[in-house]
């Protein structure tokens, strides 16, 4: 941390809690309404009876257990492949100089800008021929090389001293043997912060798989979340709030657990 | 021999890529050259006519101007937070840790889980900002239902969203600045007010484009929110260009135009992008 | 003797049961009303299996209406098997367009089937009949009622067990039940009726109420711009405007039936599908009344239907013909009313001796099925999405104070002659 760093004076303090305390009203919450029961989710008493019934409820309206599961699936799959996919073209950008590069990485970049859920329509309809509308593979598909992890790992690879390569290719390394051996190695700490960013963003993802699933064989949680908390008969925020935790529950507590890790990963794609 | 390789390396990316970046790009421009096939009445070439009746239609307007105050109205306000954020939190305040984890908790949560919780903030009455308000004896606001505040209120739960993300990127510019330059600073009597304007600032440009780009893609792409808020009312006051292109697509499943606006989006975002970084670019100041 | 006998029953089950694999059907259904209906959904289907051995039913959960037909259309382009589904009743003219749905007449062979077919009531068969054919069997069901919160009536000197029966008794009513606190502001509202989520399902009812309907059977002519129309929108804009008895602005959906069971509004107008949810969670005595007349009484019926899709094989036309009466006996419809808060389909199913126990004991259920004879079909027509979404966006502008009713309904009647005229 900044080591000139002052006291800060008791009026930003204040107002840092503040804003504080604000952004954290919403989760604060869900917890109260998904702890009481259904009449206290507009009535703040504080001796209001706890009551565990809303997860009941909630569990038996949606299948979560169903839902993590697709979630926790997808979410690896999309990460494997990207780990493969990125580091293979990363090298590639950072270490080749082949006919094109430049172009081709210029190509790249585009996908930064112009996202899969963008092209909701179009990719729609490729799914469709391929037949993998309503498939986990379909979901993660249009994710898979991400122009983000290309990036990253192309700024990695590059500050791979030289040395280190030709080390290994005097052992008789082939391309890619330099690459599992030394690269890779180095690059540990960009692909846990990828990973970290690369998981947080495809569990959270709600508008793609809202249109690629059709059965609850194939729904994430976020994607379950929306279609149990909109009934025609309305909102019920206990039960919608205990489902909300009940989906949320698995990032937050990584993140509560690992929030040194989560942020510096950040920081780290960030800096990049 | 490198050219081989090289192009070998890429050739699994670059397969995905095209297929679903480049490739469906294209087939959208191509596709709003014609008209929606139904079963009864088959597809066929209308050239432009597309684009005539997006310039007739009412309702691409307004959410195109919606799209341009949403833009307006969060981008700037989460960077400025972003940045307030990650001043206060790289000070020595107390309960830091846990002050910065109140910042930056809204980014793990997914936007449509939350949204059922913001529906209750603003629901008249018996939401919590009418019952604050109650107790101020303030008349309780139809918050998502007036056409005038809707838009507004769907920007303050995206910046909600956004700004704890882009704290971190400024923390960690932060906490690469050295140190010296504030000791420097304090040595020749200079405020904190003029030491962040003429250094500190300045120094962060590089992250405040990367913070810009972002959020100015994100706002085009951020519309999880209204399928529970408000569901672009009234009246499309909160309406956004994802969000009726994702209607026209699949409630009303008019492709061709869907496709047609989908262009519009694309040139949009291309267009923004071109132009922040050329804008920025002269007043990065590289070390 | 017992073994010849056994080895006799086990011949005839042999014969009977096809030699072949059973037949699946597959269908989509959206649930409307909270609750664990999914379960109860499986349960039917399992019933059924077990009374059909041969047939195996998969029900898939898909959502609310909107994710149902997205769903099955989307199943059924890319292939995937869909037989049945439960879709809104009004997606008719959508799924013909589409030319995925089969008439169930051409499937009703026999006599008895085709008794089945006029088992339903009239009101409810509207929106599935085309050209005199019937594509749509009622399932989940419900019109439009008015919940009244007698507690209030009480405390506004009104009769608590005497619900407004006309327009103006409503407004006068809702004037006296309005309650403010000691700044002015207003702690009570005297009726509210949702703008957001199904605006046009709303407006129906004011519009049939004021003695117009808002399309033509045939689903290529829209009526927005009649004066009596219009009228019905002033009248909805003039509870918030002018009388003040209803909030300015959209009236939200989803939240309000917590607003009424909070007391913040003495009266609402919803669909039956609440019911169930109010009687859990109201805690003062609640009364359910059919809506109030301007001209006459009013409301359109609302929720799903059973299609049948033209992507079936003989077997499974006949397997899903077999779930489908099955599912609309007397006794299914009414246990399906009592667990959900719909309307039963059939007016067998009010004779039953389950439903006469219910209804004895909370007659409030009965409302919606008296209001049958004043019910009109829901609006329904060709480029059905954009149509609506022309009345829905005309009605937030009018409430909101955006454009005169008048205005409002002009550009919006205009607007769909220009998409409907293709279709005459």
């Amino acid at each position: 941390m900044s080591a000139a760093g002052r006291r800060a004076p008791l009026l930003e303090t204040a107002a840092a809690w503040l804003l504080a305390l604000l952004w954290l009203s919403p989760l604060l919450y869900a917890f109260w309404a998904a702890f009481h029961p259904a009449e206290y989710a507009t009535r703040f008493d504080l001796l209001a009876p706890l009551s565990v019934g809303n997860f009941a409820k909630a569990w038996t309206y949606a299948p979560f257990a169903r839902h993590f599961v697709n979630t926790v699936m997808l979410v690896t799959m999309i990460l494997s492949a990207q780990l493969v996919l990125c580091t293979l073209a990363g090298y590639a950008f950072a270490r080749f100089d082949f006919a094109g590069r430049d172009i081709a990485f210029g190509f790249v970049l585009v996908q930064l800008l112009i996202m899969p859920e963008v092209l909701i329509v179009e990719n729609y309809r490729i799914m469709s021929r391929l037949g993998l509308v309503d498939t986990i593979l379909g979901i993660g598909l249009p994710y898979m090389a991400s122009a983000f992890g290309i990036f990253l790992l192309r700024q990695t690879f590059k500050t791979v001293p030289r040395e280190l390569e030709d080390a290994a290719r005097v052992e008789g390394c082939s391309f890619l043997g330099v690459l599992w051996r030394v690269y890779v190695p180095l690059a540990r700490p960009t692909y846990l912060a990828y990973g970290l960013v690369s998981v947080s963003y495809h569990w959270n993802n709600f508008l793609w798989p809202l249109i690629i699933t059709n059965t609850v064989e194939t729904r994430p949680l976020t994607v379950g979340l929306a279609i149990f908390g909109a009934p025609e008969s309305g909102v019920d925020w206990g039960v919608i709030s205990a489902g909300t935790i009940m989906a949320v529950a698995p990032l937050l507590v990584a993140f509560l657990l690992f929030q040194r890790q989560f942020m510096q990963s950040f920081m780290q794609a960030g800096i990049k | 021999m490198k050219h081989v390789y090289g192009w070998l390396l890429l050739t699994p990316a670059a397969i995905l890529l095209v297929g679903f970046t480049h490739y469906p790009a294209a087939a959208t421009l191509f596709d709003s050259l014609f008209s929606t096939g139904t079963v009864v009445r088959p597809s066929r070439f209308v050239g432009l006519d597309n684009y005539a009746a997006l310039t007739d239609d009412p309702i691409f307007w307004q959410v195109l101007g919606n799209n341009f105050w949403f833009a307006l109205g969060t981008i700037p306000t989460s960077i400025a937070l972003a940045l307030l954020m990650a001043l206060w939190v790289n000070d020595r305040l107390p309960a830091r840790a846990l002050v910065r984890m109140a910042y930056f908790t809204p980014t793990v949560l997914p936007m449509i889980a939350v949204a059922n919780i913001w529906l209750f903030f603003y629901t008249p009455q018996i939401g919590l900002l009418d019952q604050i308000g109650a107790f101020f004896t303030v008349p309780s606001r139809n918050w998502l239902g007036d056409p005038d505040t809707a838009l507004a209120c769907t920007m303050a739960m995206v910046i909600w969203k956004e700004a704890g993300f882009f704290m971190i990127f400024y923390l960690a510019a932060l906490q690469s600045l050295p140190p010296e330059l504030e000791e420097a600073a304090k040595l020749e009597g200079a405020s904190r007010w003029y030491f962040f304007r003429r250094v500190t600032f300045p120094l962060l440009m590089p992250t405040t484009l990367f913070v810009m780009v972002n959020a100015t893609i994100n706002s085009f792409k951020l519309v999880d929110h209204l399928f529970i808020l408000t569901k672009g009312g009234p009246d499309n006051a909160s309406s956004l260009l994802l969000y009726y292109i994702y209607q026209v697509a699949f409630s009303f499943f008019d492709t061709a135009y869907a496709s047609t606006l989908t262009v519009v989006l694309l040139v949009l975002l291309a267009g923004l992008a071109v132009a922040q970084f050329q804008l920025v670019e002269k007043r990065v100041h590289y070390r | 003797m017992r073994s010849l006998f056994a080895l006799l029953l086990a011949a005839l089950l042999a014969a009977a049961v096809p030699a072949h694999a059973a037949t699946e059907i597959t269908f989509y259904y959206p649930i409307a009303v909270g609750g664990p209906l999914t379960k109860v959904i499986d349960g039917l289907a399992r019933d059924f299996e077990k009374e059909h051995p041969g047939i195996k039913v998969n029900p898939i959960y898909a959502g609310n209406y909107d994710d149902a037909r997205i769903k099955a259309l989307a199943a059924l382009k890319a292939g995937q098997p869909a037989q049945i589904s439960v879709l809104y009743s009004i997606d008719l003219y959508e799924l013909l367009e589409q030319d995925v749905i089969l008439p169930w007449d051409d499937i009703a062979a026999t006599a008895d089937d085709r008794a089945w077919l006029k088992a339903f009531y009239p009101s409810l068969m509207m929106n599935g009949i085309y050209k005199g054919k019937v594509y749509g069997i009622p399932f989940q069901r419900s019109t439009i009622v008015m919940y009244w919160n007698k507690d209030a009536f009480k405390e506004a000197g009104l009769d608590p067990e005497k619900a407004p029966a006309n327009w103006n008794e409503m407004a006068q009513m809702a004037a006296k039940l309005v309650k403010k606190d000691a700044s002015g502001n207003v702690q009570r509202w005297g009726v509210m009726v949702p703008s957001t989520g199904y605006p046009y399902w709303m407006f129906q009812a004011f519009a049939r109420q004021n003695g117009h309907d808002l399309m033509n059977p045939e689903g290529n002519r829209t009526n927005y711009a009649h004066p009596d129309v219009i009228a019905a929108l002033q009248y909805w804009r003039d509870l918030g405007a002018k009388h003040k008895v209803m909030p300015e602005g959209t009236v939200e959906w989803g939240t309000l039936r917590q607003a009424f069971t909070e007391g913040k509004t003495a009266m609402m107008w919803h669909t039956t599908g609440n019911l169930t949810a109010v009687k859990d969670t109201a805690k003062f005595p609640f009364g359910v009344a059919m809506l109030p007349a301007s001209k006459q009484r009013g409301s359109p019926t609302g929720g799903g239907n059973f299609y049948i899709f033209k992507k079936t094989t003989p077997e499974e036309r006949k397997a899903s013909l077999a779930f489908v009466k099955w599912m609309t006996t007397p006794e299914r419809a009414a246990d399906w009313s009592i667990a959900t808060g719909y309307v039963a389909v059939r007016p067998e199913a009010y004779e039953t001796p389950k439903l006469k126990q219910y209804a004895a004991g909370f007659p409030q259920a009965v409302v919606a099925r008296d209001q049958f004879k004043f019910a009109t079909a829901e609006l329904s027509t060709f480029q059905t999405g954009r149509v609506r979404k022309l009345l829905d966006d005309a009605i937030q502008a009018s409430l909101t104070g955006q454009k005169t009713p008048d205005a409002a309904l002009k550009a919006a009647q205009a607007e769909a002659e220009r998409l409907l005229k293709p279709y005459r």
